[in-house]
């Protein structure tokens, strides 16, 4: 039903005007995902009363705050057309070392550091392994994912960890701003992240590289891009960026779950497909994922005021990547 | 660079210091000899196109040229000084730029980009060093002024995706970036092969103008009226060495196919032979015949 | 571009299978390991499959059934699903367990119907099969079922919340687990039928599927309450759903209105009771559950007298705020009796 959304406007005449509006979709992929979230919020705030207020767009932007990190770093793996598949993995077994490490009694930054350190020595690990071994992403990620779940239920002994330390539930902990809206560090943070991916992405050479990389892996090679190093460093940074969203997941929830998280991989690749970054790399970027990852959280939110079913909220959003994929394939033909 | 310097800098062949030299190459894969002491030149300011037949060892000869292989023997000079390159990363440190068959472009970045890919520019100061930001308005004159100069008129945006261009337009920007970065030659791989008659035309310009700017073009194709159109010199690569080096004013087209398949090769005095030694001459059926002389 | 997705699609497959390898690996190992164990007449041979190995509640019927299995003299051949609801992994390790001459098979079914036959070969074998926690449907396609009658688990939570409502006229948010999940079912109508509610009534103002996910339970409760914050009384299919729900709640500093409650009994559920998280958990029994069904398989193998029927092991309601009507222990037996 909301796939509507995203469709594409119906009426196109002459196919001077298709091919135009695909060309501005080819060079600004974000508007598509921005239009879609737009008539979504639109269509919310007319079906439902308690949509449209200040207090649940604060709850639309914290419910979107972990996955969205998480697809942060998906985006990255993404445009360099491989996939990450132990994301998710990565980051709960993070938030289990923050918050065990803490129990234990160690400080809570030094629970915070070997956390992002074990996160960003895995992304390290992944990123070796597609640029020495040579494996697709796809199988390396699978396998990590298998490996890391086992990792993070060893070493939490298949229980949850309770977070008592502030400092490790702090992106949580914030304050109300005009009476309703409810700030936490923790957007701060998720917005800080993406402005500087993409500065990094859009001003500095190595975004070309990413990029570049993604698009026609033999071309970068060929006009001397050091495409290994570009790959390594990309995974290494997503895993970077998982640590900190385990510590935003810690905000949210402060209790560690070795079983929590299980679809976040794949919810993650939702959110950057349906923000337009295409799965066969090289197009698309970061803020096209925040909108998908919020475009998500509205469904739900406006489905559940909507009084509609969980289920039904499901098949939404999967339609809702069919028509994102398939736009962009349509798009892509037509300007070409 | 006008012109008339580059009539004053083309020198006859034999009289120039060759800016690329190499002799007595030899590359052996396993069993087969791809080169078996192949010899090659380019002098200053011309246009040396490089002909075979398929299994030639014309692709081995390019490679050895660029740095994507490193011969077994022999020697490669560049200005005189002889070079080794390891890989087309060094060669391209040595000015030596090759704009492969397939481009070698991100279809989906933009022109300006993609001329600078792999070689972008930093803003000056603490933006460029310490935030590593690129100097994007800087870069987008740089190439602007490059298309401008050699006279790619059909590019109107600089910020065009190179995925809407044609296919002339896409090796136009591929030309441009060798020419912008080629400092010593630019070597290009079968530039018309997949072109038209309208856009191979504006290509064979193109390169026309990289010479008359001064920088050497090492041309391989299989077109031989391209190559007659544009060609100073060409080497015809037979049997993994080279089999002549000619002028295209002086021999016909049938008689370099000839001379590519072995059928004529040329003696001493550069007179065509049979291969039993007899003067010859190829007829208007593209036949070598014998000549009574 | 096709050939991409077709690697993709083949690798995809070729992970399947080697994923599906590795649970029959896993499987033989432990064979392997229980063969050299085992003289050949001696020791009766229980296996067990668990849905998962990592859950702490199948970690404690594991244990249980272990231990109970050395007092016994009985050698115990512990193997698991890879996840809940990995009927292929269970079925492969069925059929391992009957490879092996096992005397008995004691099992959490993943999803009831999906191993039936594997189980009826089985038993056409001449092994006591034994359901624990979760009933096979049909029932008998298992000898015995030891477990938690969930309905009367999800009845207890039902009347628990009714009686401290008192005459209060109950408004409901279930937070449930996974859609079509018989256990989920069960506890669902257990507390619709406790608290007296009927399905489908405008009493239930909201539910949402959690998964017995905390972070997707947090996010529904979230949404439902955004929708009407008048709501006192909420179901949770188990404790991380209400430690979901409960961080919700507490954000919308609804804790004092909100009267809720969950099943389980592990270990960290009874403490966010202690810490008046929610006012009650109903707790499980999964030791009892594999004492019993380790007992029953030893006893066939001594006197082929085979178990029946449904054994209920009980369900306690564990709370610091006792009710009138409810027998009802407190946090402090709890932490001792917990799972996990």
């Amino acid at each position: 039903m909301s796939s509507t959304t995203t469709a594409p406007p119906a009426a196109a005449p002459s196919k001077e005007d298709r091919r135009g509006l695909a060309d501005l979709w080819l060079r600004s992929p974000t508007l598509g995902p921005l239009i879609a979230l737009a008539i979504a919020v639109v269509i919310f705030s007319l079906t439902s009363s308690t949509f449209m207020n200040i207090d649940n767009m604060s709850l639309v932007l914290q419910q979107t705050i972990v996955i969205a990190t998480l697809a942060l770093g998906q985006t990255l793996v993404i445009l360099t057309a491989g996939i990450d598949l132990a994301n998710a993995a990565i980051m709960v077994l993070g938030s289990l070392l923050f918050a065990k490490l803490a129990a234990q009694g160690q400080p809570p930054l030094l629970a915070l550091v070997a956390g992002f350190a074990v996160c960003t020595v895995i992304g390290a690990v992944s990123g070796a392994l597609v640029t020495r071994l040579k494996l697709p992403p796809f199988i390396v990620t699978l396998g990590l994912l298998t490996v890391v779940t086992a990792l993070g239920r060893l070493y939490s002994d298949g229980n949850s960890w309770p977070v008592t330390s502030d400092l490790l539930g702090y992106l949580g902990k914030g304050s109300y701003l005009f009476g309703q809206f409810y700030v936490t560090p923790g957007m701060f943070v998720m917005l800080a992240m993406f402005g500087i991916v993409w500065y990094a992405l859009s001003h500095t050479a190595w975004g070309k590289h990413v990029y570049a990389v993604g698009n026609d892996e033999e071309a970068a090679r060929l006009t001397g891009i050091h495409v290994r190093q570009t790959l390594f460093s990309v995974y290494v940074v997503a895993g970077l960026i998982y640590a900190v969203a385990a510590w935003q997941a810690l905000g949210r929830i402060p209790n560690a779950d070795p079983n929590a998280f299980q679809t976040g991989n794949l919810d993650s690749i939702t959110a950057v497909v349906i923000g337009g970054t295409s799965l066969f790399g090289g197009r698309g970027g970061v803020w096209g994922t925040l909108v998908g990852a919020l475009i998500v959280a509205v469904l739900r939110s406006g489905l559940t005021q909507a009084g509609i079913d969980s289920l039904y909220q499901d098949v939404a959003t999967g339609l809702l990547v069919i028509a994102a994929v398939a736009f962009d394939q349509w798009a892509r033909r037509r300007a070409l | 660079m006008s012109t008339q310097q580059h009539e004053q800098d083309r020198v006859e062949p034999g009289a120039a210091e060759p800016v690329m030299a190499a002799t007595g190459l030899v590359k052996r894969y396993g069993k087969v000899t791809a080169l078996r002491g192949a010899d090659f030149e380019l002098l200053p300011g011309e246009i040396m196109a490089v002909v075979g037949d398929n299994g030639a060892g014309k692709s081995t000869l390019i490679k050895a040229l660029s740095g994507a292989i490193v011969p077994d023997e022999g020697e490669i000079r560049l200005d005189g000084s002889p070079v080794r390159f390891h890989s087309p990363l060094d060669a391209r440190k040595a000015g030596i730029e090759t704009v492969y068959q397939t481009l070698a472009v991100a279809p989906a970045m933009d022109i300006s980009s993609n001329l600078f890919l792999g070689r972008e520019q930093r803003k000056p100061g603490v933006r460029g060093s310490v935030f590593r930001m690129l100097d994007r308005k800087a870069m987008r004159a740089a190439a602007q002024d490059q298309l401008d100069a050699l006279g790619v008129a059909t590019v109107q945006n600089i910020d065009q995706i190179v995925e809407t261009l044609s296919g002339g337009q896409r090796q136009a920007v591929a030309v441009s970036r060798a020419a912008m970065f080629g400092t010593k030659l630019v070597i290009m791989d079968e530039p018309t092969a997949a072109l038209g008659v309208k856009e191979s035309g504006q290509v064979l310009d193109l390169i026309r103008r990289i010479r008359d700017r001064g920088l050497p073009v090492i041309l391989i194709s299989h077109n031989m009226p391209h190559v007659f159109e544009v060609a100073d010199r060409i080497h015809v690569h037979r049997l993994g060495r080279r089999a002549a080096l000619v002028q295209p004013g002086d021999y016909t087209m049938s008689e370099v196919v000839s001379l590519m398949t072995g059928a004529l090769s040329l003696d001493s005095d550069g007179a065509l032979v049979d291969p039993s030694g007899h003067r010859a001459e190829v007829d208007e059926q593209g036949h070598a015949v014998a000549v009574d002389g | 571009m096709s050939s991409t997705l077709r690697t993709v699609c083949a690798s995809a497959a070729i992970v399947t299978i080697a994923a599906t390898a590795c649970t029959s690996t896993k499987s033989t190992d432990s064979s392997g390991s229980g063969a050299t164990g085992s003289a050949a007449g001696g020791t009766v041979k229980v296996g067990l499959v668990t849905k998962t190995d990592t859950n702490p509640y199948f970690v404690k019927l594991r244990d249980s059934a272990k231990a109970e299995a050395q007092k016994q003299n009985a050698e115990l051949i512990a193997l698991a699903g890879k996840f809940d609801g990995d009927n292929e992994g269970q079925v492969a390790a069925i059929e391992n367990l009957v490879q092996q001459g096992v005397k008995g098979i004691l099992i959490t079914p993943s999803n009831s119907t999906g191993i039936l036959g594997a189980l009826k070969k089985a038993k056409d074998a001449g092994i006591v099969v034994i359901a624990l926690d979760t009933e096979t449907d049909p029932k008998d396609a298992v000898d015995a079922t030891y477990a938690t009658n969930n309905v009367t688990a999800g009845e207890l939570q039902g009347k628990y919340v009714k009686a401290t409502l008192g005459v209060t006229a109950p408004k409901i948010i279930m937070m449930d687990g996974t859609a079509g999940g018989t256990v989920d079912e069960m506890r669902h109508r257990g507390f619709l039928q406790g608290i007296g509610v009927a399905e489908g009534s405008p009493q239930i103002v909201g539910k949402a599927n959690t998964n017995g996910d905390q972070n997707k339970a947090q996010a529904a409760m979230e949404n439902l309450l955004q929708r009407s914050t008048d709501v006192n009384a909420v179901y949770t299919i188990n404790e991380p759903a209400a430690r979901g729900a409960y961080a919700a709640i507490s954000a919308k500093n609804l804790q004092s209105k909100i009267t809720m409650a969950s099943i389980d009994g592990g270990c960290q559920g009874v403490q966010d009771v202690k810490d008046g998280k929610y006012l009650a958990t109903v707790m499980q029994f999964p030791k009892k559950m594999a004492e019993q069904g380790v007992d029953a398989v030893v006893k066939f193998a001594k006197d082929g007298s085979k178990p029946s029927g449904f054994q209920d092991t009980g369900a306690q309601v564990i709370s610091d705020k006792p009710v009138a009507g409810l027998d009802i222990k407190d946090t402090a037996w709890g932490l001792q009796n917990c799972w996990g």
